[in-house]
C-alpha cells in the first residue's frame, strides 16, 4: 500500500457532539475482505432459470469510458430501442449488472473503471466495445491507454469496430445472452479466483495507486 | 378457525394485488414506449426482473438500518393495501378496512417513505441522502392538498371509514363523489399526480436525476424486496383514490377497469409534461391544490 493509504485524517465525531477524531479512511470506510467466487445456485433446473433470468433482464451500468459511449444512447431511443430485448439503462453499478467498456480506455479511466466493475454484484458481465480493448486500436502505442483489456477485467464478449454500430452491439448482447444462458458467463468468480493476477496487472499501469485493493 | 380463514383471504388478497401491480407496470412501459414511437418491453419484464434481482448471488450490507428499509417500505405497501376495501361488498377483498381507517391510511402512506429514508441514510451514500431529502419535501406537499381533500370528504358523509364512504357512493354515476363534491375531488387528483410519482412528479427516482435518488444503494435481494413493493403500493394508491372519488368498485374487472383509467391520468400527463425541480413541484402543490382544498373544506364548514 502507498504512503497515502496510511494517512490519517481528522475528521468530525458524530458520536461525541463533533469532537474530532483520527481515522484511517482506508479501514474505517472499506470493507477489507477479499471476493470470494460464489458458486451458481444449486439444482441443474433453478440455475438454468436464473440463468434464464439474468439473460432476460441486463441492466447496463450507465459509465461511458470511451468515444464509444456515443453509439450507447441510440441504443435506448426508439431507432434502435433494445428495451425490447429487457435491456435497461441502469445509473448506480450496485444495481448494474452489465458494464460495457465503450472503446480506448485511458489509464486514469481505468481506475474507475475497477472501482466500477468491483462495486457491482456478481454475477456481472463485462462487454468491450470496439477496436480499442481488443488490441488498442488506433491507440496501441499511445503512453497513457491500455492495449487489452482483458489483462485488467474479465471480458464476456468483445465487439469489434471503431466505431461499431448500435446494430453490432445489439449482435454483441445476443451472444452474451447465450454465454449466460448457457452458465458460460462466470466473469465474476473468475476476477475473485485469479484477483491476483489481475491485481499485479492493474498495478503495473496504475502509478498512483490511493484507493483499497479491493473496493466494495 | 375463523383468523385462518381471515389470514388465507389477506393472502390471497394480497396475491392478486402483486400480480395485478406487476401487470400494470409492464402495460404502463408497453403503453409509454409506443408514445415514445418504442416497441418496449414484454409485459411481463417486472416479474423477470424480480426474479433477476432475487437470483444475485452476493449482497452488501451497510447496517441494520440498510436491512429494515427495505422491509419498512414493503410493510408500509402491505399495510396500507389491506386496510383499504379493494372491492365492496366481497368477502376476501373486504381486507381489514374498518371505522377512522382512513386516518390510518394517511399514515401508511408516509410511513414506507420514512422508513426508506432512514435506510437510505444508512447506506452513507450522499446521493442517497439528497434523493430522500428530496422524496420527503415532495411527499409533504402533495399530502398537503390530499389530506384537505380527505377532510372535506370526511366532513360530506360524516365519517372516516372509507367503507361507509364507498358506501355512500353506490347507486350510479350520479352518487360518485366525482359528481356530489367535484372540488375535493379536483384537489384529490391534483394530489394523486404528485403521490404517484410520475412525471412531472419524478424527480426522486428519475435514474436521470442524479442517480436514481433514494435507493442508489440497493441491489440485489433489497432492491427485489423494493420492486415487489412498487408493483402493491402503485395498485393501493390507485384503489384507495377509486374508492374515494369514483365510487369505489362492486366487481374485479370494474375494480381493474377503474383502477386502469385512473392510472391513465397520470401517464397521460407524465408522458405530456417535463420534470419539475423540487422546489417547483412544492411550489405548485402549495398553491392551486391546496386553494382548491380549502375550498372544498370551506364549502361544508359554512
Amino acid at each position: 500500500m502507498s504512503d497515502f493509504v496510511k494517512e490519517l485524517k481528522v475528521v468530525e465525531n458524530p458520536k461525541e457532539d463533533g469532537a474530532d477524531q483520527e481515522v484511517l479512511p482506508f479501514s474505517e470506510y472499506y470493507c477489507g475482505a477479499k471476493p470470494q467466487s460464489v458458486s451458481p445456485a444449486a439444482g441443474k433446473i433453478v440455475q438454468k432459470f436464473f440463468n434464464w433470468a439474468q439473460a432476460q433482464s441486463l441492466w447496463v451500468l450507465g459509465f461511458g469510458t470511451g468515444c464509444g459511449a456515443i453509439e450507447i444512447p441510440p441504443l435506448y431511443t426508439s431507432r434502435y430501442d433494445v428495451s425490447r430485448y429487457g435491456i435497461f439503462p441502469r445509473p448506480t453499478p450496485r444495481q448494474a449488472s452489465v458494464f460495457i467498456i465503450s472503446g480506448y480506455a485511458s489509464v486514469k479511466t481505468l481506475k474507475r473503471i475497477i472501482r466500477s466493475y468491483e462495486q457491482m454484484q456478481n454475477p456481472k458481465f463485462v462487454m468491450g466495445l470496439g477496436s480499442c480493448t481488443i488490441n488498442g486500436g488506433m491507440y496501441f502505442d499511445s503512453y497513457n491507454t491500455i492495449n487489452r483489456l482483458d489483462q485488467y477485467l474479465p471480458v464476456d464478449v468483445y465487439v469489434a469496430g471503431c466505431m461499431p454500430r448500435p446494430e453490432a452491439l445489439i449482435a454483441g448482447f445476443d451472444k452474451l445472452k447465450e454465454r449466460i444462458k448457457a452458465g458460460r458467463a462466470e466473469g465474476a468468480n473468475d476476477y475473485a479466483e485469479n484477483l491476483e493476477w489481475y491485481k499485479a496487472n492493474q498495478k503495473k499501469v496504475i502509478k498512483n495507486w490511493d484507493m483499497p485493493d479491493y473496493n466494495w | 378457525m375463523n383468523l385462518l380463514i381471515e389470514i388465507g383471504y389477506a393472502l390471497a388478497s394480497l396475491f392478486l394485488i402483486v400480480n395485478y401491480g406487476l401487470i400494470l407496470m409492464g402495460f404502463i412501459q408497453k403503453i409509454v414506449a409506443r408514445v415514445h414511437g418504442r416497441i418496449g418491453p414484454p409485459v411481463w419484464q417486472p416479474y423477470i426482473n424480480i426474479i433477476k434481482t432475487l437470483s444475485m448471488r452476493t449482497s452488501v450490507s451497510h447496517g441494520i438500518m440498510f436491512y429494515l428499509g427495505p422491509v419498512f417500505r414493503l410493510s408500509g405497501g402491505i399495510g396500507l393495501y389491506l386496510i383499504i376495501p379493494a372491492v365492496y361488498g366481497s368477502v376476501w377483498l373486504q381486507n381489514f378496512s374498518f371505522n377512522g381507517d382512513l386516518i390510518l391510511v394517511i399514515y401508511f402512506i408516509f410511513f414506507g417513505m420514512l422508513g426508506m429514508a432512514l435506510g437510505a441514510g444508512e447506506s452513507g451514500h450522499p446521493f442517497s441522502s439528497m434523493g430522500v431529502t428530496r422524496g420527503l419535501s415532495l411527499t409533504t406537499a402533495s399530502e398537503v392538498p390530499f389530506a384537505l381533500a380527505v377532510v372535506a370528504l370526511a366532513a360530506q358523509h360524516h365519517t372516516l371509514s372509507i367503507t361507509d364512504i364507498v358506501a355512500a357512493q353506490q347507486g350510479g354515476f350520479m352518487h360518485w363523489n366525482l359528481v356530489t363534491n367535484p372540488v375535493a375531488t379536483a384537489a384529490g387528483m391534483l394530489a394523486f399526480l404528485g403521490m404517484m410519482m410520475h412525471s412531472p412528479f419524478n424527480l426522486v427516482v428519475a435514474p436521470q436525476e442524479i442517480p436514481i435518488g433514494p435507493p442508489t444503494e440497493y441491489h440485489s435481494t433489497f432492491l427485489g424486496l423494493m420492486q415487489s413493493n412498487r408493483a402493491i403500493f402503485a395498485s393501493a394508491k390507485l384503489i384507495l383514490f377509486m374508492n374515494l372519488f369514483f365510487g369505489g368498485a362492486t366487481s374485479i374487472p370494474e375494480m381493474v377497469l377503474k383502477t386502469f383509467l385512473l392510472f391513465m391520468v397520470c401517464i397521460v400527463v407524465g408522458v405530456v409534461f417535463p420534470r419539475f425541480k423540487v422546489e417547483q413541484s412544492v411550489r405548485w402543490f402549495l398553491r392551486v391544490p391546496t386553494l382548491v382544498g380549502l375550498i372544498a373544506i370551506g364549502i361544508y364548514s359554512i
